[in-house]
């Protein structure tokens, strides 16, 4: 009985998917029973599946029991099934703050919102758990495809940020693609164990070489790596609330995750970080650079949500940066960190959109006197901007710390990387309170004696996800200590 | 030693902070706000009192609060040092709390119920600084006070505090992520732990001598609360808070915080025989003697009382870090000691600062003249507090001063005398003018007739209480003589 159960986690959401989109036509109010119903039968099972892999190891599931390597292969371990529950858990809260926001900017349309949005979600529990290269291939396009549609949902020029979107996450599926041909080419295998036995005796051919290159390509234009991020801002920034507040947080996070599946379950760390002499240190400065020039870029916006996208591109430089530094404290660092920053980020859009619903648009311009009017809201954003600039105790400083600690380890030539990540760091300082000022200052009536504006919060189904993420993040930090030993340490991929 | 694993630090710590909930629960009822204030404030002190004799008498407490990284847990313990400063700083709250509502009244401020919330979560901060085991938790409530604070100190919320706000982030904030971050990473990176340690944690690790000048130049530059010059200037700047703010959290938590965390990374983490041996700690008096001859300068030059009085405790602070980094056991004690009498002095000197505006709403010296007749109790309070912090007898000032002088024979450095003693001058050259043209110069005709007087009795009392104590501190070191002997015995 037990053993279907990751299967269950990728199919709650794809069937209701199908279900939503008949349902709500007939009775709107079936497409949020049904959604969060399927979402936390997911993360139900989720927690399940984790538990199982730290206490009898990596599940390994053959889909209709086709064996592997012809079959499809499912490989659960202990870091999947963290990315599994982490997907579960943040698709959920987000699904809350989406609901409402729909009913807001998709009038009469959420069942099909949320079609794509279910089927979405099933694409990226997909490629948590695939354990086969051309499968993870198919997930990525189900989660570009059904990103595409949701981005081009929005408003104004959506469609062509969208339109954007889908040239340059079609680029980089094919850069995939064509590093799995030239896999196929080379083992005539599919399956990620299989190819993995087979390499070894090849890694000093060209067409390996050429292989690791285009899917790491692949795989950096998928996060947005700098400087392959250009269609992320407008993407992330255009496109519905309802649908930033799910992608925002995840794509990015799942493709750091794609990068750590490729080094180390279809190659190996050896070949991957110190085959090609030099290759390691360039990827950790390039990263230290995208996390520079992305924080740079962030200080240029006027509008939250293209703000907050910039931060996002700054942060996948911390995470590849991270694993590239290959050590311990680093990876732990790189890891804990796609968890951090998966939670903070979704606790800044969710505060984002808030915000959008009340006023309408996340310019920062009118955030003025935002304390008064909604400050609970605010009073999470603060925790969720606090934990980007890293102040203890918020999750935030801690998976920076590992980073930190990773780069001074690593030895001189790690400090540009080192660098970054203080630099940014107040950078992010300076951003967040550009906007607590703006919002803890009254626009016109000086020294605060003026009327107060009527609080306005936002309504019950955006605050409460929100401020749940909010004590998440605090939670998180101040249990930092056992997380880390008992989640992020076992989910190291092994070697290390 | 037996150290006593107890909930009691927390409490010390945390009793503000629940507080601080309930204060903005009653936010719409002043009497019963205030209430919960003061009796925090009390309890807080009889919770830190309530260890003292056990931390008298060799012992301690300790409690684990959570593992947050390996060998670094989220941990509380009391130490003579951190009783020390807890004791100065949670009697002082009292005194500020009843001061606040005398103050706060009297001028009708806005937002008092946010006003209260931040300063006991401020406090609670302090608290936590002085009871931190470990560096890690240390910085923790580090950031909380800078970030507990903000609101205070641009509670007006106009053009000036907004300015104000971002100068003392962009000090505070920034040294601390950019300098101390990475000097306790480069520390732990070395040693594997975080804890605080008589002696140092880093004397048996083998490390290179320049990594020790570096990581002492990076924690004197990311801790910026102690105000030691280039990173001074938020200081000054923070003046645009309201009174009660100036004089408590610049006067003694924030700033204190900042020389205590030094002191702590010297005593407790780099460690004195390291330090020595390399001469580190000469280097570090000469260069903070440059900011304790010209903070006098400077305050020399200001009009504005507040802003003379900020520019008087970056000078003071220095002295604590001179007296710390003499590394001589009177030295150390000086430094320590100056901690208190200079929290007591320059309280009572703010204290009056926001009486006399109160009472006249004058800001500026050159309109003092004449005022000490009409406010004699203010006024007298000022010439005691102004008389410790120059170090006259029989006050408190004298003896850490005192300290000090012998700290700096012992180490036979001729010119750091010189530099006390000068500076000793400046401070007279620039608080007694102020007593002198209170009492004796001519008052402008104006000002007897519009009759003012004293300021609310909220006001007086906390102000004479600092005086009073600044003058019994002179008798009576004992209690934070014997702690500080504690702190510094190897």
């Amino acid at each position: 009985m037990t053993s279907n159960l990751p299967l269950y986690v990728l199919a709650a959401p794809l069937l209701a998917a199908f279900v939503v989109n008949l349902a709500g036509r007939v009775w709107r109010g079936s497409v949020a029973v049904l959604s969060l119903g399927a979402l936390l039968f997911s993360t139900i099972s989720a927690l399940l599946v984790l538990q199982q892999v730290l206490a009898h190891g990596t599940i390994r599931y053959t889909v209709g029991g086709w064996r592997a390597p012809w079959g499809i292969e499912l490989v659960i371990d202990p870091l999947s099934a963290l990315m599994l529950v982490l997907i579960a858990v943040v698709a959920l809260l987000a699904t809350f703050s989406a609901l409402a926001s729909a009913r807001q900017e998709l009038p009469g349309r959420e069942h099909l919102f949320f079609t794509l949005y279910l089927i979405l979600i099933s694409g990226l529990f997909g490629l948590a758990v695939t354990g086969d290269a051309f499968n993870l291939y198919v997930m990525l396009e189900i989660t570009s495809i059904t990103t595409y549609c949701l981005i081009a949902m929005g408003k104004g020029r959506a469609p062509l940020a969208s339109f954007n979107y889908v040239i340059m996450g079609t680029i980089g599926a094919c850069f995939y693609l064509l590093g799995v041909g030239y896999l196929y080419m080379l083992t005539g295998s599919l399956n990620m164990a299989d190819i993995q036995s087979i390499l070894p005796g090849m890694y000093g051919s060209i067409s390996v070489a050429t292989a690791f290159a285009f899917l790491m390509v692949g795989v950096w234009i998928k996060m947005a790596f700098l400087p392959l991020h250009g269609w992320l801002p407008n993407a992330y920034s255009l496109a519905p609330s309802s649908t930033s507040v799910l992608i925002a947080p995840l794509m990015t996070k799942i493709s750091v995750f794609l990068m750590i599946r490729i080094i180390f379950s279809i190659f190996s760390p050896d070949y991957a970080f110190f085959q090609h002499v030099g290759v390691q240190h360039l990827i950790v400065w390039a990263a230290a650079l995208a996390i520079l020039i992305a924080s740079g870029l962030a200080l240029a916006q006027t509008d939250l949500k293209r703000m907050l996208s910039y931060i996002i591109v700054a942060e996948v430089g911390y995470m590849v940066g991270g694993v590239w530094l290959a050590n311990t404290a680093a990876m732990t660092g790189a890891i804990l960190h796609i968890v951090n920053d998966a939670l903070m980020t979704l606790c800044l859009f969710l505060a984002a959109s808030a915000i959008v619903y009340r006023l309408g648009d996340s310019k920062l311009a009118s955030m003025q006197g935002l304390y008064r009017r909604m400050p609970l809201t605010m009073a999470a954003f603060t925790i969720g901007a606090f934990s980007m600039i890293g102040v203890p105790p918020t999750a935030g400083f801690f998976s920076k710390w590992y980073l930190i600690l990773g780069g001074i380890e690593a030895g001189p030539w790690a400090w540009v990387y080192v660098a970054a990540l203080l630099i940014s760091s107040l950078v992010n300082a300076i951003l967040f309170f550009r906007i607590i000022e703006i919002a803890y200052f009254q626009g016109g009536g000086e020294h605060g004696h003026g009327a107060a504006m009527p609080r306005q919060e936002a309504c019950a189904w955006q605050l409460s996800p929100l401020l749940l993420s909010a004590v998440a993040l605090l939670a998180i930090g101040l249990a930092a200590g056992p997380l880390v030993e008992h989640l992020i340490i076992p989910a190291l991929p092994a070697g290390f | 030693m037996n150290i006593i694993t107890s909930l009691l630090p927390v409490a010390a710590v945390g009793i503000s902070l629940i507080g601080a909930i309930f204060i903005i629960l009653a936010n719409r009822r002043p009497n019963l706000r205030e209430s919960v204030t003061l009796l925090i404030a009390v309890g807080k002190f009889l919770l830190v009192l309530s260890m003292l004799p056990t931390v008298l008498a060799g012992g301690g407490f300790v409690f684990t609060l959570a593992e947050l990284i390996p060998g670094v847990p989220f941990q509380l313990r009391v130490d003579a040092m951190g009783m020390f400063f807890a004791l100065v700083a949670s009697f002082l709250w009292i005194c500020t709390s009843i001061y606040s509502i005398g103050y706060m009244r009297a001028l009708q401020e806005h937002d008092q119920t946010r006003y209260y919330a931040s300063f006991a979560v401020a406090i609670s901060a302090t608290i936590g600084v002085a009871f931190s085991a470990n560096l890690l938790t240390l910085y923790l409530f580090y950031e909380m006070l800078s970030l507990s604070t903000y609101p205070l100190v641009t509670h007006e919320r106009n053009a000036e505090a907004r300015v104000s706000g971002r100068k003392y982030l962009t000090y505070i904030l920034g040294t601390s992520i950019g300098f101390a971050l990475p000097a306790m990473l480069i520390v732990y990176a070395i040693a594997g732990t975080l804890d605080f340690t008589s002696g140092g944690i880093l004397s048996d690790t083998g490390v290179a001598p320049g990594t020790v000048a570096l990581l002492l130049i990076l924690f004197v530059a990311g801790f910026a609360k102690a105000g030691i010059m280039p990173f001074h200037g938020w200081l000054p700047a923070a003046m645009v808070a309201p009174t009660p703010v100036s004089s408590f959290l610049h006067g003694v938590a924030v700033v204190k915080v900042g020389v205590f965390s030094i002191l702590r990374v010297i005593f407790d983490i780099l460690g004195p025989d390291l330090l020595r041996s390399l001469d580190l700690g000469m280097a570090l008096t000469y260069f903070v003697s440059i900011t304790i001859l010209a903070a006098s300068l400077i305050a020399l030059t200001q009009d504005n009382l507040k802003r003379r009085l900020a520019y008087s405790t970056i000078g003071q602070l220095s002295y604590m870090i001179l007296g710390a980094g003499m590394l001589t056991a009177s030295g150390m004690t000086g430094g320590v000691l100056h901690i208190a009498m200079h929290a007591f002095g320059k309280i009572t000197l703010f204290f009056c600062a926001g009486a006399i505006y109160v009472a006249s709403h004058k800001k500026y010296i050159s309109e003092m003249d004449g005022l000490g007749r009409q406010m004699p109790i203010t006024f007298g309070a000022f010439a005691l507090g102004a008389m410790s912090i120059i170090g006259l007898p029989p006050l408190g000032g004298f003896i850490s001063k005192w300290y000090l002088a012998v700290g700096a024979l012992q180490a036979d450095q001729m010119p750091l005398l010189l530099v006390l003693l000068t500076s000793s001058l400046l401070n007279a050259a620039y608080f007694l003018p102020i007593v002198y043209r209170a009492f004796f110069a001519a008052a402008p005709a104006a000002t007897t007739e519009t009759g003012i007087r004293e300021a609310p009795l909220l006001c007086l009392l906390p102000l004479s209480v600092t005086a009073i104590c600044s003058l019994a501190l002179f008798f009576y070191p004992n209690v934070f003589l014997r702690l500080v002997e504690m702190a510094i015995a190897p």
